[in-house]
């Protein structure tokens, strides 16, 4: 008898794995793991890559304005401005459109065009971003320079974001390109989430009384926050990493300006502007803090991303992803 | 399946026999700037020895520095001569010298878009210098309209275009830049990358013409070859000796000839602002890197082989390419260099 607990013990693991389980439950494992494996090694190869900089220039790195290869300075700040700046214009404009849009595919529209409509959709998704780079190029770096930044520089031009000379390139136009590549992200996870929200959600809420609208903006919107959220956040993520169309249209100067027309830099475009010519090991190694820098950024606007989940998921309404 | 197999088997023994056919391959890394004419060279010289095979990849100076450093590759290419720093680094890791090859020539225009002017523009190199360092900022400024009597320049702010990447070009701009201006030299300086005082990144030489050709008023500097392959205009430039000259194959390799009384023997040299009437001030070399001792016996022969053929025969495929030739006086002295490789 006592020898019958760990035999039935191993018996059933053999059985297990056998039947494909353990199998399955260790393979599927190890494909986890190697995600976070990559990851920490990442960051590791970040950090020793970046010893130079680290030591000789310290915290000063993230708030010196001066990026000289020639007299071996270096520092972040225009690079870190610009990334913030432009991915913020980028979300201001992509947000609202993108929910607006899916919430008309998902709870407006007959189904037949809202999936002609998403196949359009997943089309964008896949143009890859040099094609959006020659796009702001050739059409928005015009219009910006020849319509909209004289229209309101007449007749905003008092407000410090509007004032300068007008370029074409900058920190506006790379947010509007970044918008137009981001938008169909958005759109397609919150359509699909909005489909996700069960039935009897809006049946309860069209039962109670509610218009076809004040069901959708009441019950069904809010039970999707949670999944429309995660949109907005994979959006967030390729603004911030985005490289070849940004270098194309922001006008590539180290520079901090409050007007929002004016050039600037960000720091996936300095990196690859300046990586294969970096001569000098400070030089390469300040180049590899500024990944460094962009990891952080991005570690740390996910870590507030969720944080803002967790807060506004515990004010009620439903959890769904 | 077995079909299938049959087939793979096949694809395998045509790639080990193509494997043990080109029995020497060489590698080499660097400049993108002369990627066209080297890669028209050693598919050339392949056709003529096919048992040599030369391997080229353009992934910029820098890297090709690099590269050659660390020893993982054989040969490497850059359009700025490499500093002491950089060969001292070269001797601890490697324990022998590294040579300069000149290859061909090449040359930085100034290209503009301003309304209102069609014909060429002169610059004096004061003003190309002022225009960069943010001091003269109207096109009818005295200093741009003294060389150009006779043309309606505007009273518009110029807006200044440079290379956002890391780019040769950008050290044969600078470098005569510093070479010019005492302001530009201690306030600037010469590099593949420099922290500008004015003016918008394009990036390429392609990004720089899509700005000046879409803004109005502005300059920004290009590749000769780029400018002439895309009918760009560009301007004139005042060299040494006070004439204007406009840079084509010619006055660039006259720059060179100028410039070769004095070349040092390890062939690292400007030669930006060259003496000669007829030399276009903004020319430069482009460099072979090979080190000085192989361990590889084959590999060495087979590129002082190359290096030979590339000084006489190769030559002749460089202009149909829009590359200034080398001038006689540096292929002799580079034929002399060749014995050094050891």
């Amino acid at each position: 008898m006592k020898n019958a607990g760990p035999a039935t013990g191993s018996r059933s693991f053999l059985a297990k794995l056998r039947s494909g389980d353990e199998i399955a439950r260790l393979v599927t494992f190890l494909f986890a793991a190697s995600v976070v494996l990559v990851t920490v090694m990442l960051v590791y190869q970040l950090w020793i890559g970046s010893a130079m900089p680290r030591h000789k220039f310290g915290f000063h790195f993230f708030v010196t304005q001066v990026w000289d290869p020639i007299t071996d300075e270096y520092g972040a700040l225009p690079f870190i401005y610009g990334t913030l700046v432009t991915s913020s214009v980028a979300l201001f404009l992509a947000v609202p459109l993108g929910i607006g849009a899916s919430i008309f595919l998902a709870e407006l529209a007959p189904a037949r065009v809202s999936d002609t409509l998403e196949f359009f959709i997943d089309l964008l998704a896949a143009v890859p971003s040099v094609i959006y780079g020659l796009l702001g190029v050739f059409i928005v770096v015009p219009l910006i320079r020849t319509v909209i930044f004289p229209t309101l520089n007449n007749s905003l031009g008092f407000l410090p974001l509007f004032k300068g000379p007008s370029y074409g390139v900058g920190f506006m136009t790379a947010g509007i390109v970044m918008a137009i590549m981001v938008i169909p992200y958005i759109i397609s996870v919150s359509r699909e989430v909005l489909l996700s929200v069960p039935r009897d959600q809006r049946e309860a809420a069209l039962a109670l009384g509610s218009t076809r609208w004040e069901s959708t903006w009441q019950v069904v919107v809010p039970f999707a926050k949670t999944g429309i959220m995660g949109s907005i956040f994979l959006a967030l993520a390729r603004a911030l990493g985005e490289t070849m169309a940004v270098t194309m249209v922001i006008g590539n100067t180290p520079r901090i300006s409050a007007s929002l027309f004016a050039p600037g830099y960000s720091i996936a475009a300095v990196i690859a502007n300046e990586f294969t010519e970096a001569t000098g090991d400070l030089y390469l190694q300040a180049l590899v803090e500024l990944a460094l820098v962009l990891f952080l950024l991005t570690f740390i606007l996910n870590g507030l991303a969720r944080l803002l989940i967790v807060v506004t998921a515990q004010k009620g309404s439903g959890i769904a992803s | 399946m077995k079909r299938v197999s049959g087939l793979l088997l096949a694809v395998l023994a045509l790639g080990a026999m193509a494997w043990a056919q080109s029995s020497l391959l060489i590698n080499g890394a660097g400049a993108t700037f002369p990627y066209p004419i080297y890669s028209k060279w050693f598919d050339e010289y392949h056709k003529k020895n096919p048992n040599i095979e030369l391997n080229y990849q353009s992934v910029g100076s820098g890297a090709g520095i690099k590269q050659v450093t660390e020893g993982t590759v054989d040969f490497g290419a850059t359009d700025g001569p490499m500093n002491d720093d950089m060969l001292k680094a070269f001797n601890d890791k490697r324990g022998g010298a590294v040579l300069h090859f000149p290859t061909v020539l090449g040359a930085d225009v100034a290209t503009y878009y301003v309304p209102g002017v069609t014909g060429a523009l002169n610059f004096t190199p004061e003003a190309l210098a002022g225009i960069f360092l943010g001091k003269i900022t109207k096109w009818n400024d005295p200093a741009i309209a003294g060389a150009n009597r006779g043309v309606s320049l505007p009273a518009a702010d110029i807006i200044v275009v440079h290379r956002s990447d890391g780019s040769g070009t950008t050290y044969i701009w600078t470098d005569y830049l510093s070479k010019v201006s005492d302001e530009w030299k201690t306030k600037v300086g010469k590099g593949t990358s420099v922290n500008w005082p004015v003016g918008l990144g394009g990036k390429g030489n392609e990004g720089v013409t899509g700005l000046v050709k879409q803004t109005p008023n502005s300059i920004g500097y290009v590749e000769l070859i780029y400018a002439a392959q895309n009918n760009i205009a560009y301007g004139s430039v005042k060299n040494l000796s006070g004439s204007f000259i406009k840079a084509d194959l010619a006055s660039v390799s006259a720059a060179a000839a100028g410039a070769a009384k004095d070349m040092p023997a390890d062939f690292r040299v400007s030669i930006t602002n060259a003496p000669g009437k007829t030399a276009y001030p903004i020319s430069s070399f482009t460099w072979l890197l090979i080190p000085a001792k192989f361990q590889d016996a084959g590999k060495r022969d087979a590129l002082k082989g190359f290096l030979k053929w590339m000084l006489t025969d190769g030559q002749g495929y460089v202009e149909a390419l829009s590359y200034a030739k080398l001038p006689k006086e540096v292929v002799e002295k580079e034929k002399k260099a060749i014995d050094n490789i050891q």
